[in-house]
């Protein structure tokens, strides 16, 4: 039982020159996938980047592509039925989709590792926790059944498993659902990546239980300097952890802004009905604002900016030109940095 | 219960509407009523495989029914001085020698068109009653489980216990008159057993599903529940499984008959053709050629069927 | 169940107490609403007295033998009045579904009683369980696993009717279903449609209307949002809120989200290990928590404002949910609690109102299962 405080922002990393600067650059990435029923635009020209210690969360409802970019990203798309017909993604200034497949693997997993949301079916149920640890280090570094077994035990006491060299021989099934993803987050962190993508990791796990992944996650963040892209639908968990978000709606990125900025002052009509239409633990409230409509059928995006049907500010040119997104400033013209929003009517929306 | 042969290719669970991907989201403008039955078949319609054992076994079904439009000839009438062992006339479409003559003068086409009806009403009686019998016993242990199922389950394990053809055998060897009904009764009678373990496993997974809490919350009876809620949704891997099954009640009623413990011998059936035409293969071969060549049809469109039917419910094997 | 006095005035600056909110609420709907909740409160609609369920853990193929059981519900007691919402809250694994299934008699109790006007509903079975069962309906979690996909809408509405015929006239069934339909939001044309045609958000409102159908008292909603997206939540909440002023329905709305439940809630219970660890209303539960799981839990929620959040103090617990299977003695929260002491192990705290604000005029005057029950501010940033 601990009482703490938001921890300071200040990053302290472990290794110097290497592990910092731009780590990951997703440039005008689409994704497409072909079904029984038709091309399902799944991601439509995603542009986000990520630096070394620096925590970027993609916010979006299903549907609006955020985990689909991630596997993308991690080259572990179903290729068919999915197809990436146009877009790069640049980690350490190469881009990934014009490696080969032998490069790909190679950076996957060491440079770039994920953790999903539900750690019970990624983890092999017949194998012990400690032997799918020390995989990795067998795998990749050629380590020998013992010495990989204690690296397994080091891991699971970083990422704090009370009594991990009774328990390294246990099986999956043994661990709690906070203590699996424990093990997930263990295994990602194994090779110490550059850049961890997490997809939901706490989304399964009860309240009380997530306020501990996530404050590990972000420790360990802290402690290697890694980058971290944490793809996730609740806004609670996004304010907690994240230094930058990015606002996901049918495959697109409508809204760009540090975390701070991004509760307070909005700049796109869906961010903002996505905040209002959240009941506050703190006060009773009245009816709650609900954003009218459907989320969109990814076979046919309506034309125009996709929110343009949910719209209580849509005018004509909403449903004919794409808004591309531009960057925010303030009233006067001053910039906001890291701000951008994909609206015809931004300027409306964060000034009023 | 009868009802589950009606469509048989129009299941499909809920899973196999999402694209494989899962990616695509939900439909914001409703279309037209679309059924879980209507996009089975439309994704079936689709299916080569479908199409062509489909036909294959809609022209067995025509001929077993009606073998009088296929031929004129009759199966059991042999001209032994003209025709003793006559060649196949391959060019002599639909005539009475376009397989040949057997060795007792009679036209193979005419016992093979024939002989379809007894081998296509063994599968597909043995079909229905194990269907009938062994979904039964399956849903009943499946659904009410505890001393039900141990009890059900036993006795279905001692069945299983019993090799197929021997039991078969063993059976049929107690009967002198073996006609139609004989050989089907002893045939559903060893066979229901894979039935009754699909439709339990099928059950024990539908009868957990919410919709299934929600019609008992409403204070819906056990019969409302079983038979609208729990079997429609449940007998999809019953449909495949009794699909691919028939064609090897067709084989059982074959291999019986060859052995001489199925059909007495006049009755015209392919087994007993096939054993006949052993006896001088090398000289004759197109004794056995076609009789045999027609069984393997029927059981390899049966068989397609399933698989076809099997794959259009299995969205992960798109 | 104890009143609690609540004409004092406010210290909190905030204007969202009940009683203010009555005055201020925006619509006259919600004034009314809000009046005839728990302010008003006349005879209980339904009593819940030590609900118990035990489900038997048994080994052996032929003779099951018992060694041991998952205590689920472990002697819970509430009452819920009419045109009330009762939300329910706790992490997975406390009971809470089964406290649900309990009260819909689709489980039956080990022990313990549940009063539907006076008449224990445990005990009844046949026609007498059928009639009890037209007024208490249920919405549930998935909508995707809750609505046969066989059948089509109009049949999935309709078959409330089917079951309890005396409710509506074969003529007439087609027209009522149509006008659930529409009572729900949705389209009437609809009614031929099956349910993979909608959205997760549509097919709650089929979910809702189905629970409509017999016009019961009471709704046990379990979950009924968790499984939609955040910008279709509010919607259905809305409607859920709409539907409670229109047809005067009880809610127990059991949920693990503290926000939407403390939005539709007017009393609040928070379970954990099968056990009501505290209750009172949503005011003296999220601003005058006085059990220390209550505490935990409401300072773990995320809150969609980070600078809320940083003037917010954490309280992170450490280890899991014990095994409801073997739970702790004592206190049931004793193992991951910061204030546990011998006592906590050895005696079963009893949910009643602390002694020590027993007779004080404060909010944190409410039930609570605490030896050391103290208020504490989670919720408001310092």
């Amino acid at each position: 039982m601990t009482i703490i405080d938001k921890p300071a922002d200040v990053p302290a990393p472990r290794s110097g020159g290497e592990k910092s600067g731009r780590l990951l650059d997703v440039k005008d990435l689409h994704v497409e996938f072909h079904t029984r029923d038709g091309v399902v635009k799944a991601v439509n020209g995603v542009n986000y980047s990520v630096d070394a210690g620096e925590t970027l969360a993609v916010l979006g409802e299903s549907g609006s592509g955020k985990s689909v970019t991630a596997q993308a990203i991690m080259g572990i798309l179903d290729m068919p039925p999915g197809k990436i017909p146009q877009g790069e993604i640049v980690f350490r200034g190469q881009d990934m989709l014009k490696m080969s497949n032998e490069e790909r693997r190679k950076v996957r997993g060491r440079k770039i590792a994920m953790i999903f949301q539900d750690a019970l079916s990624s983890l092999n149920p017949v194998l012990s926790v400690g032997y799918q640890l020390g995989e990795m280090f067998r795998v990749h570094e050629g380590m020998s059944r013992k010495q990989s077994k204690a690296k397994a035990v080091e891991l699971m006491d970083r990422v704090k498993i009370p009594a991990a060299k009774e328990r390294v021989n246990d099986y999956p099934h043994q661990f709690s659902g906070g203590m699996r993803q424990r093990i997930m987050i263990a295994m990602a962190l194994a090779l110490e990546p550059d850049l961890i993508i997490a997809d939901e990791p706490t989304t399964a796990l009860d309240v009380t239980v997530q306020a501990q992944v996530m404050d590990l996650l972000a420790e360990l963040q802290r402690e290697y300097n890694m980058g971290l892209i944490l793809i996730t639908h609740d806004l609670g968990v996004v304010a907690d952890v994240a230094d930058k978000i990015a606002v996901m709606y049918a495959g697109r990125i409508v809204e760009t802004a540090p975390v701070h900025e991004l509760y307070k002052r909005p700049a796109h009509p869906y961010t903002r009905g996505l905040l209002d239409s959240i009941p506050r633990l703190d006060q009773k409230g009245s009816e709650l604002y609900a954003i009218k409509g459907l989320p969109p059928n990814l076979l046919k995006i309506p034309s125009g900016c996709a929110f343009n049907p949910r719209c209580p500010k849509a005018q004509d040119i909403c449903r004919t030109e794409v808004p591309p997104l531009v960057p925010v400033t303030e009233r006067d013209g001053t910039d906001l940095a890291g701000r951008g929003s994909a609206c015809h009517f931004w300027k409306e929306t964060i000034h009023g | 219960m009868p009802d589950l042969m009606k469509s048989p290719a129009a299941d499909e669970p809920e899973v196999a509407l999402a694209p494989p991907s899962g990616k695509a989201a939900e439909a914001g403008e409703v279309g037209g009523a679309r059924s879980l039955w209507g996009d089975a078949w439309r994704d079936l319609r689709r299916r080569p495989l479908f199409v062509i054992s489909g036909l294959l076994i809609l022209l067995v079904l025509l001929v077993s029914a009606f073998p009088g439009l296929f031929t004129s000839a009759d199966p059991g009438s042999g001209d032994l001085t003209n025709n003793f062992l006559g060649s196949p006339q391959l060019g002599h479409f639909f005539q009475d020698d376009w397989f040949g003559y057997d060795r007792q003068g009679r036209s193979i086409y005419a016992r093979v068109v024939f002989g379809a009806r007894n081998s296509v009403m063994v599968g597909l009686g043995v079909t229905l009653l194990v269907t009938v019998f062994g979904g039964l016993v399956g849903m009943l242990a499946g659904y009410f489980g505890g001393f039900w199922d141990s009890l059900l389950s036993r006795i279905t394990d001692v069945f299983f216990g019993i090799p197929f053809l021997l039991g078969a055998m063993v059976v049929l060897n107690a009967f002198t008159d073996r006609d139609v009904w004989v050989i089907t009764g002893a045939l559903a009678f060893l066979g229901w057993t894979q039935i009754a373990r699909v439709m339990r496993g099928a059950v024990i997974t539908t009868k957990h599903a919410d919709y299934v809490m929600a019609a008992k919350a409403l204070g819906a009876g056990t019969k409302r529940i079983l038979f609208r809620h729990v079997l429609p949704n449940a007998v999809a891997p019953v449909i495949v499984v009794a699909t691919i099954a028939l064609g090897t009640y067709i084989v059982a009623e074959s291999t019986l008959s060859y052995l001489g413990l199925g059909f007495a011998s006049d009755a015209v059936s392919w087994g007993a053709d096939i054993s006949d035409a052993t006896q001088d293969i090398r000289n004759n071969p197109h004794t056995l050629i076609f009789p045999a060549g027609m069984l393997s049809i029927t059981v390899l469109a049966f068989i397609m069927l399933g698989d076809a039917v099997r794959e259009a419910l299995d969205p992960k094997l798109r | 169940m104890a009143e609690v006095p609540k004409n004092d005035e406010p210290t909190d600056a905030t204007p969202n107490v009940s009683e203010v909110e009555t005055v201020d609420a925006e619509t006259p709907e919600e004034a009314v609403a809000a009046i005839e909740a728990p302010v008003e409160r006349g005879e209980p609609i339904l009593q819940v007295r030590n609900l118990v369920k035990h489900f038997p853990l048994t080994q052996g193929v032929i003779v099951k033998r018992q060694i041991g059981a998952v205590k689920a519900v472990d002697g819970i007691s509430f009452d819920l009045y009419q045109g009330e919402t009762l939300g329910i809250v706790g992490e997975s694994g406390c009971g809470k579904s089964t406290v649900a299934k309990l009260l819909m008699t689709l489980e039956q109790a080990t022990a313990g009683e549940v009063f539907y006007k006076g008449q224990d509903i445990t005990k009844l079975s046949g026609r007498a369980l059928k009639a009890v069962r037209r007024n208490i309906q249920m919405v549930f979690q998935d909508p995707y696993t809750s609505l046969n996909p066989r059948m089509t809408v109009g049949d999935i509405i309709g078959e409330p009717f089917e079951i309890h015929p005396e409710v509506a006239p074969k003529g007439s069934r087609r027209q009522k279903v149509q006008d659930l339909l529409d009572v729900v939001g949705l389209n009437p044309e609809y009614i031929n449609r099956y349910p993979h045609q909608f959205s997760g958000g549509q097919r709650q409102r089929i979910g809702i209307a189905r629970g409509l159908a017999l016009n019961p008292e009471i709704i046990i909603c379990d979950e009924p949002v968790s499984a939609l997206d955040v910008s279709v939540q509010a919607q259905v909440i809305n409607l859920m809120e709409k539907l409670q002023d229109e047809f005067n329905l009880s809610y127990l709305f059991i949920a693990h989200d503290l926000s939407i439940v403390r939005h539709i809630s007017d009393r609040v219970g928070v379970m954990y290990l099968g056990k009501m660890a505290e209750i009172g209303s949503d005011e003296q539960i999220y601003d005058h928590p006085t059990h220390p799981y209550t505490q935990a839990l409401l300072s773990a929620v995320p809150v969609p404002d980070p600078e809320a959040r940083e003037g917010r103090e954490r309280i992170i617990l450490t280890g899991d949910v014990p095994s409801p299977a073997n739970p702790p003695s004592g206190c049931r929260f004793r193992t991951r609690c910061w204030k546990a002491q011998d006592k906590c192990a050895q005696e079963v705290p009893l949910l009643a109102i602390p002694e020590r604000f027993v007779d004080q005029d404060t909010p944190a005057a409410h039930e609570s299962a605490c030896h050391f029950a103290e208020e504490k501010d989670v919720v408001h940033a310092a």
